[in-house]
């Protein structure tokens, strides 16, 4: 029998019996639905883990700093590898060269000095760091009130929540309930902080395009006491650089301003001592790579030019390695309730050949082969399982979204913000469909053949 | 007991032949013969009927005839295809192009309209549906049912269930009509139109005709030789009257 006629009297059949296959459909529909929320769930929740790392900056970020770097703080056993003083400087020419470099998104100097600045003529002394314009898609920044800088030179500060109090004056008492950043941001935004700063070279106005490696003039070093005037644009909740290293800043600048300032850095001291330049050197370079997976590439590229680099990769591995046995796990738990629905599929089955005895074995009499009433039942085993496939994946679709939605409202009762944690990806939606054909075929296997084998003078005798 | 071949010699081409055909079935400890040596020659465009009480194993011949059952031992030869050594595959093609069957009970599926239970065989034979729907309307026209194409075989008198079914055996064009007790379940005057249908179908479509009766009156009113069966074993094999008296002749 051709596919469309097979297809038309299995459909047929199936509305024959329409409660008995309604309710073995709705079987295979909870199955499929619960499959589908659960891997959605997975996959949703993997999404957002890696959303969440990606912004967080740790596995997309490799730490590039300067071998002499590591001598100086007395690491002389290393005798590999090229002496302190022959070894790399990690200047201006390395960060664009590490920056040119395949799947490289971007490289900046990490720019971080200890200043004080001054609010409504108090002094308050702390940590700056700068902030380059990528950090803005970072998810400290995610209830941060105001708005990031407007570019990359403006003399504008984002504040952390904790120094917001410290200028306000406020205090939080033990017990009490912490102060909102909106309530703290709305008597700070616009006003204007002035930084106090160390200003480190010969020419001080002088940009830092200026400066060419060979320019060895500025051998007298100068230290100059400068102002600046920053306004406050924003105040963040989550301080962006709490999971990179100890020092917290609490003070943020657009990071092309900050390096025009030519602020005085403690490492800098280290560079002086051997050779008085006033080129920039880094302490340390932040290399984000487009891919976390591209990773390992990158940093072993940033090792040969003479670097010592770092990034936390194996921690990303193992995340990959729990989520594979969390989708095992989901998988398997989803799929059992396909297998159930499956058995109600045989059941079905069997149950429509006993009804049916008679009607196989008319077919067989005018002429129908046993491959032809084989066909017919995986015709109809198949039709369930699409159909029941159908179904199952927008009920587990809806099941997600309401779980969503639910999940969402308690979300922000706790005033946090919206997370979706649920995806259904193409796939998803087509495999279902193709798991729950696959195992209805499975299940008609057993039926189809029995009344394939069906014996028509018996059939027909009976009543 | 004679066995006379039919007169004329357009008609000496054999249709079905049996040897020593043997059906035997296990039922607990005994062993039933259902057809026990059965040898029998059936030209081809003869309207034989096959007699015998109920369980002398008339349907059981039948069957055997038709396809549906396979013989313990001894052979049927229909049109060329031993039966016996032919694969279900090929078993089922014959009984789909060779053979057209009629029961007591109708047998037409009663979830599909008149004109779908005509056009199935169609289906297996894989006709497409343009074609069908053709076929299907000529063989109801041919039995007058075309006006009832639409209706369920429940909404249809016995009579009409049974014109239906002939459309059914029809359409596929067979060489053969097996029909088992086609009458069983009508009234006379329904029955009677029925087997002037199977008789058109003998005499204007050239089909070879073997219909299982227990009604003598009814073979010897239509049919052209008796075969009479009784346990299994041929008994008696005779030209009816109806041929003898030359009635037949002029056709």
């Amino acid at each position: 029998m051709k596919i469309p006629d097979l297809t038309e009297l299995a459909l047929r059949n199936l509305r024959e019996s329409l409660l008995r296959n309604s309710l073995t459909t709705v079987g295979i529909s909870v199955g499929v639905a619960s499959l589908v929320a659960m891997l959605s769930l997975g996959i949703g929740l993997q999404q957002m883990a890696s959303r969440r790392l990606v912004k967080s900056g740790l596995f997309d970020t490799i730490v590039v700093t300067s071998r002499r770097e590591l001598r100086g703080m007395g690491r002389e056993e290393e005798r590999t590898g090229p002496t302190p003083g022959e070894s790399r400087v990690l200047d201006e020419a390395a960060r664009t060269e590490i920056e040119r470099m395949p799947n490289v998104a971007e490289a900046y100097p990490d720019i971080r000095f200890a200043t004080e600045l001054r609010f409504e003529d108090k002094p308050h002394l702390t940590m700056v760091s700068a902030l380059p314009e990528s950090a803005k898609s970072n998810d400290a920044f995610e209830g941060m009130q105001g708005s990031f800088f407007s570019s990359d030179t403006a003399a504008e500060a984002v504040l952390q929540k904790s120094f917001a109090e410290e200028l306000l004056g406020k205090t939080p008492a033990l017990g009490a309930a912490e102060p909102s950043v909106s309530d703290l941001a709305k008597p700070l935004l616009g006003k204007e902080l002035t930084m106090r700063y160390a200003q480190r070279g010969a020419s001080p106005a002088a940009p830092p395009a200026a400066s060419t490696p060979d320019d060895l003039s500025g051998a007298a070093y100068s230290v100059v006491s400068r102002e600046q005037k920053l306004k406050i644009v924003g105040v963040a909740d989550l301080d962006p650089e709490s999971m990179r290293g100890p020092t917290r800043a609490k003070v943020f600048l657009p990071l092309k301003l900050a390096e025009s300032l030519h602020v005085m850095q403690p490492t800098d001291l280290r560079e002086i001592a051997r050779a008085a330049s006033d080129q920039p050197v880094y302490s340390s370079i932040s290399v984000r790579v487009k891919n976390p997976a591209q990773i390992q590439g990158v940093e072993d590229a940033v090792k040969k030019m003479g670097f010592t680099a770092f990034s936390i990769l194996d921690a990303s591995r193992g995340l990959r390695q729990f989520f594979a046995v969390l989708y095992a796990f989901l998988g398997i738990f989803g799929s059992l309730a396909l297998m159930v629905a499956s058995i109600g599929i045989v059941n079905t089955l069997v149950m429509a050949i006993l009804e049916r005895r008679r009607e196989i074995g008319i077919m067989k009499a005018i002429g129908a082969s046993d491959g032809d009433v084989k066909k017919l039942f995986f015709a109809e085993a198949g039709a369930m399982g699409i159909l029941g496939g159908l179904v199952g994946v927008g009920l587990g679709w809806a099941i997600g979204e309401v779980i969503n939605l639910g999940t969402n409202v308690y979300l922000r009762r706790q005033s946090l913000p919206p997370e979706h944690f649920w995806a259904v990806p193409w796939w998803l939606v087509g495999g279902a469909i193709l798991f729950a054909f696959v195992v209805s075929m499975v299940s008609g296997l057993y039926p189809a053949g029995r009344a394939a084998r069906l014996d028509p003078v018996q059939a027909l005798r009976y009543e | 007991m004679t066995t006379t071949p039919v007169a004329s010699a357009a008609r000496s081409t054999l249709a079905i032949r049996s040897e020593n055909l043997c059906r035997h079935y296990r039922m607990g400890e005994s062993l039933i013969r259902a057809v026990d040596g059965v040898s029998l020659e059936i030209h081809t465009g003869e309207f034989v009927a096959l007699l015998g009480s109920s369980g002398s194993g008339k349907s059981s011949v039948l069957n055997l005839i038709a396809g549906l059952d396979r013989p313990t031992s001894g052979s049927v030869i229909v049109q060329d295809r031993d039966l016996a050594k032919l694969s279900r595959e090929d078993l089922a093609k014959y009984r789909l192009h060779v053979v057209g069957m009629v029961f007591q009970s109708f047998n037409l599926i009663a979830s599909m309209t008149v004109a779908e239970n005509v056009e199935l065989p169609l289906r297996f034979a894989e006709v497409d549906r343009r074609q069908r729907v053709k076929l299907a309307e000529e063989a109801l026209e041919r039995v007058g049912l075309r006006g009832r194409m639409n209706h369920r075989p429940s909404e249809l008198s016995g009579g009409e269930q049974q014109r239906a079914a002939l459309a059914r055996a029809l359409i596929n064009r067979p060489q053969l009509l097996l029909a088992d007790e086609p009458t069983g379940n009508l009234d006379s005057r329904t029955g009677t139109e029925i087997m002037d249908m199977v008789r058109d179908f003998n005499r204007e479509l050239g089909m070879t005709v073997l219909m299982v009766t227990h009604e003598r009156a009814l073979a010897e009113r239509y049919a052209q030789r008796m075969i009479f069966l009784a346990d299994g074993k041929l008994v008696d094999d005779q030209q009816t009257a109806f041929v003898r008296s030359g009635i037949r002749g002029e056709s």
